[in-house]
């Protein structure tokens, strides 16, 4: 019987197809704005947490200034030096590795290629605190290190861009007035968040700082903590090592910060997803109103098709019959709006995901929670027009013109 | 048992409405159907027989009085205890067919076996059959639509015989007919009352109609007038 009322209700839907269509659309619009905007919301989220775990693990980040910016007014807090990231590797208990950065950018020439990327100088330790592996060559030893020689390893992107196929070890390039030499090349890490990892060239900290920066700041020190470790304490050992190397007073604020890569992730995760969340509630609304278009066709219908409700009642159909037989059509309604909705997010995520750069992620759950929701607006939305049309009077209903 | 009639109507009254307004519609109804009988109603526009059907169709209640249908007193049956009463023994010819629209003959002529849970297989031989002793086998797949009147009224009939009813109320079944098509469907529940054993109950203007009953029940003024066997109709 129930499958029957189905087959009914399907038989109807066909019926009157564009009317069927229009009625539905506003679920179908609804279901695919929330699934559209959750999935991609998940993606951003996704993206974000993968770009920060792509700094590595156990990760602590040294910036001067505080929070993220440098801060706005009073005096620039001063860079860091050499000294300070060697006494963090000497003093401080459970630092597996320390790694200064200085970064600049410029375009990358080779022949007729080139390319813009970023330019990274550290020292051989971010390798090991990335635990980020060759996939060719070698990296720089002690000497070269030290006299800040124009070596570099290069990324794949550089790679592909400036050498193509060519075997780009032992070859130069020129970038901004450097004529470098390549070493290595670095595996390939693919799309990390909202940024390309591998679009990168990487030199001793000194040849950086003499050719691009002019002077011998670090703005930025990556510390990898050693798994034995608690990285809160080794945080805070940092801390105090580098509040007495800078002078700053007790009670006085830092004037540097550090970073524990996991709450920064943990953190903006939360921000965005708190964003999905708001997203997917405006799009909430559209369901609701797609509910309210559902019920409006069908009362329209109940009054359209009195009189047949007049002959089903007339042949013996009880009253929980018809109510049945209305609402297994409106859910049936919402449903198939619900399954177009969900195609159509399918399509709009898979063609919006690369647009904004947030990775496609197929969330089953949240497909599932829209469908069942559609499903759910047709029984509620359903239910008045259906009440309508069983308590109709027989008699009433066949005279019905 | 063939001594007790299939319907009993015993000081039915009916009113609408209420207070200054109220108007009654019978005033006391008494009225006896054997089974197996062919009875034809009459009577001018308001003098109850359209109510009076409707309670012999277990479609309404009698305000006052007893009816009973195969001894159960339907006054005291709720609205879902009336239609499947309706489902199980009553079969239902409207004066304007009232077919579904765009549903094809057989689909027309499935639903009741549809609201009684009959499976497809069982529908289809039921709907075949009862399409089959009106006539029309091989219009089965036409939609009313495609159908002339006579032919609708027929699918119509066949919907209202397919679950083999006791009873076959007929609100002016050829109403809306030509005098030869109205001759065929009369031939037609003759027939079924004859061959079937159906007890049929019609409701007519046309005294032509009413000659192929056994009896005929003459309504005035909310109360039976009178009731003539057939062959001594009043001219």
């Amino acid at each position: 019987m129930f499958f029957t009322t189905i087959i009914l209700a399907v038989r109807e839907i066909r019926r009157h197809l564009l009317r069927s269509f229009l009625t539905t659309l506003g679920i179908v619009i609804g279901v695919a704005a929330v699934v559209t905007m959750v999935t991609l919301g998940q993606g951003a989220t996704a993206a974000v947490a993968e770009q920060i775990s792509s700094l590595g693990a156990n990760i602590l980040q040294i910036r001067p200034g505080q929070g993220f910016g440098r801060g706005g007014g009073g005096p620039q807090p001063p860079d860091f030096q050499m000294a300070d990231v060697e006494a963090i590797q000497d003093q401080v208990a459970g630092v597996r590795a320390v790694a200064p950065q200085a970064q600049s950018s410029g375009l990358a020439v080779r022949n007729a290629a080139n390319w813009s990327t970023t330019v990274n100088g550290t020292t051989s330790q971010f390798f090991t605190a990335q635990q980020w592996a060759l996939s060719a060559g070698r990296i720089w030893n002690e000497a070269e290190e030290e006299s800040g020689k124009a070596v570099c390893i290069i990324g794949s992107t550089v790679q592909r861009n400036l050498f193509r196929n060519d075997n780009p070890i032992g070859e130069r390039f020129r970038i901004r007035d450097l004529s470098c030499e390549v070493i290595g090349t670095l595996a390939a890490r693919g799309q990390g968040g909202f940024q390309d990892q591998d679009d990168v060239v990487i030199m001793p900290i000194k040849a950086v700082q003499r050719r691009f920066s002019g002077n011998r700041d670090i703005r930025f020190i990556m510390v990898a903590v050693d798994d034995a470790y608690d990285t809160t304490s080794v945080q805070s050992s940092i801390e105090s090592l580098l509040r007495e190397r800078r002078n700053i007073r007790p009670g006085q604020q830092d004037n540097f910060n550090i970073f524990d890569t996991r709450q920064i992730s943990e953190t903006l995760q939360g921000t965005t997803r708190i964003l999905t969340m708001v997203m997917g509630a405006v799009a909430a609304v559209s369901l609701i109103v797609g509910g309210i278009g559902i019920m409006n066709i069908m009362l329209v219908s109940v009054t359209e098709r009195t009189r047949e409700i007049g002959i089903r009642l007339a042949i013996g159909a009880v009253a929980g019959e018809v109510l049945m037989q209305f609402l297994v059509e409106a859910v049936v309604l919402a449903c198939l709006g619900g399954l177009i909705g969900l195609l159509l997010a399918l399509v709009a995520t898979f063609a919006i995901a690369p647009l904004i750069q947030v990775p496609f992620l197929f969330d089953p759950q949240i497909n599932l929670i829209a469908f069942s929701v559609s499903a759910l607006i047709g029984i509620v939305f359903g239910y008045f027009p259906a009440r309508r049309a069983a308590s109709l009077n027989p008699i009433d209903a066949l005279r019905h013109e | 048992m063939a001594n007790e009639p299939i319907i009993s109507l015993r000081g039915v009254t009916k009113t609408y409405g209420s207070g200054a307004t109220a108007f009654q519609a019978l005033k006391g109804v008494d009225l006896d159907v054997a089974a197996g009988d062919f009875v034809a109603v009459m009577g001018p526009s308001g003098s109850g027989k359209s109510t009076a059907m409707n309670i012999l169709g277990c479609l309404d209640v009698p305000t006052s009085g007893a009816f009973r249908f195969k001894g159960v007193p339907v006054d005291s049956l709720d609205r879902d205890q009336r239609a499947l009463l309706r489902r199980r023994y009553l079969g239902f010819v409207f004066q304007g067919f009232n077919l579904l629209a765009r549903t094809s003959a057989l689909e027309n002529v499935e639903l009741p076996l549809l609201y009684r849970g009959e499976d497809k297989a069982a529908r289809h031989a039921g709907g075949m059959a009862a399409l089959e002793k009106v006539g029309l086998k091989d219009w089965w797949d036409h939609t009313p639509a495609e159908l002339s009147g006579g032919q609708q009224q027929r699918v119509a009939i066949a919907r209202a015989i397919v679950t083999n009813p006791d009873v076959l109320l007929a609100d002016e079944p050829t109403g809306n007919l030509d005098s030869k098509t109205s001759v065929e469907i009369m031939e037609l529940l003759t027939g079924l009352n004859r061959d079937s054993g159906i007890t049929v109950l019609m409701v007519t203007h046309e005294p032509d109609m009413a000659e192929y009953a056994r009896s005929i029940v003459h309504f005035r003024d909310g109360l039976v007038e009178r009731i003539d066997s057939n062959g001594e109709v009043d001219a």
